[in-house]
């Protein structure tokens, strides 16, 4: 079976009670709830002044994403489509307001009223249809359509997604765009399999200089730093920058990496049960050019 | 449920035009102690539809609240609790919201409000 849980079944139902106890008694996962709803808290931008905003949490689920809302002094509204989630949340007791609803109907707010919106995890579950009536172009356009209403004017929604594909991110950029939002995405380490997150950061209202979307994390680092290698795509990237490489960065690398270094290697290699030459004071020392 | 997030809402059935005011159907309603912030009455009040927020915290039992509401009332204190009181503190636990135009009822149920439509509402 899949690994994602867009794939298995509807939110609704795979939202279920046994799911939803996850998200009070797995560690990690909170952790990872909590780092992502800061990240967006960071993104969203609010001007610094004290004054508690009005913002909307879209797929809320247990609440943990308004935990971090409620610490940075908000109101907030959530509103989710498990009832189960919902329940948790209750039973959190989280400060904001919790709201059974669909995203994909729409979100029912009065034009131009809230500060600003967050979404963790939520929108790709709308490129699913789930039932006969679903069309996830609709969908997606009466969500995106009714954020931009009930947002003011510059205010910015922060929407952290898992696209399955590249086509599902352009769908939902180009609905995202189409309701008249300016922003882009924004990826905080590109080159990480799974630390890599997406964000969409949309301001509502014409383009402007506040509008630029923000740099992502971990991406000025290089991307070819060789004793990394974790995954395929990233070997792919390091055979093919290699070869533009400029030959001063390569005398600069080849300088060796020390004592240090080497000893923290054998010792490692000492743990994994492999036959290692002892330490003596010949270890890393470099051989004389005549040899 | 709040009565800001009452003062928020608005039906979203397909075809309806004016779906705000939702009138409130009281069955339970309790009162959460939230702490006292000014700055955010201060902001939130020119997003207040005054006069929905006043029908529905008289419907909550709540009658404190003045029929007319002003920005220059907002330099009084008494006036800002009052206020502070109805938005934050009073919260619809158990009842229904229901659609001004069709009549359609949301349930409240421990204070969630079921706003999911069915697919003919879409």
């Amino acid at each position: 079976m899949s690994s994602r849980p867009e794939l298995q079944a509807p939110p609704e139902i795979f939202y279920n009670d046994e799911e939803a106890r996850k998200y009070t008694s797995s560690s990690r996962i909170i952790e990872i709830q909590a780092q992502l709803s800061e990240r967006a808290m960071e993104l969203l931008a609010l001007p610094d002044d004290g004054v508690p905003r009005l913002l909307l949490d879209i797929g809320c689920g247990s609440g943990l994403s308004g935990e971090t809302l409620s610490e940075n002094g908000h109101q907030w509204i959530g509103l989710d489509i498990s009832q189960s989630m919902l329940n948790i949340a209750l039973e959190r007791e989280v400060e904001g307001d919790l709201m059974l609803a669909d995203m994909g109907q729409g979100l029912g707010f009065r034009p131009g009223v809230i500060d600003g919106a967050i979404s963790i995890s939520a929108v790709q579950w709308l490129c699913n249809a789930d039932k006969s009536s679903h069309d996830p172009r609709l969908r997606l356009k009466a969500f995106f359509g009714s954020l931009y209403r009930c947002l003011a004017r510059g205010a910015r929604a922060v929407l952290q997604v898992y696209p399955e594909n590249l086509a599902q991110r352009e769908l939902i950029l180009g609905f995202a765009m189409r309701s008249g939002f300016a922003g882009g995405v924004v990826v905080d380490y590109p080159h990480s399999t799974k630390k890599r997150k997406e964000y969409l950061v949309l301001t509502c209202g014409p383009p402007s200089l506040s509008a630029a979307t923000p740099q992502g994390k971990g991406e000025q680092e290089e991307s070819c730093s060789a004793d990394e290698g974790s995954g395929d795509e990233e070997n792919q990237t390091v055979c093919i920058s290699d070869r533009h490489r400029p030959r001063k960065k390569q005398k600069i690398t080849k300088k060796g990496k020390g004592r240090e270094w080497v000893m923290k290697k054998k010792e490692q290699m000492r743990r994994k049960g492999n036959v290692v030459p002892p330490d003596t004071k010949y270890t890393a020392r470099k051989r004389k050019a005549r040899f | 449920m709040r009565l800001l997030t009452h003062n928020m809402l608005s039906s979203n059935i397909k075809g309806v035009a004016n779906g705000f005011p939702l009138r409130i159907e009281v069955e339970k309603v309790v009162e959460k102690q939230v702490d006292f912030n000014a700055d955010f009455l201060k902001n939130m009040f020119a997003k207040i539809e005054w006069k929905a927020l006043v029908d529905a915290s008289r419907s909550m039992g709540y009658s404190e609240l003045p029929g007319d509401a002003n920005p220059s009332m907002l330099d009084s204190d008494d006036f800002l609790q009052k206020f502070h009181h109805a938005l934050l503190e009073l919260h619809l636990e158990e009842g229904a919201l229901v659609c001004p135009e069709t009549g359609r009822k949301f349930p409240v149920n421990k204070g969630i409000p079921n706003m999911l439509l069915h697919e003919d509402e879409v």
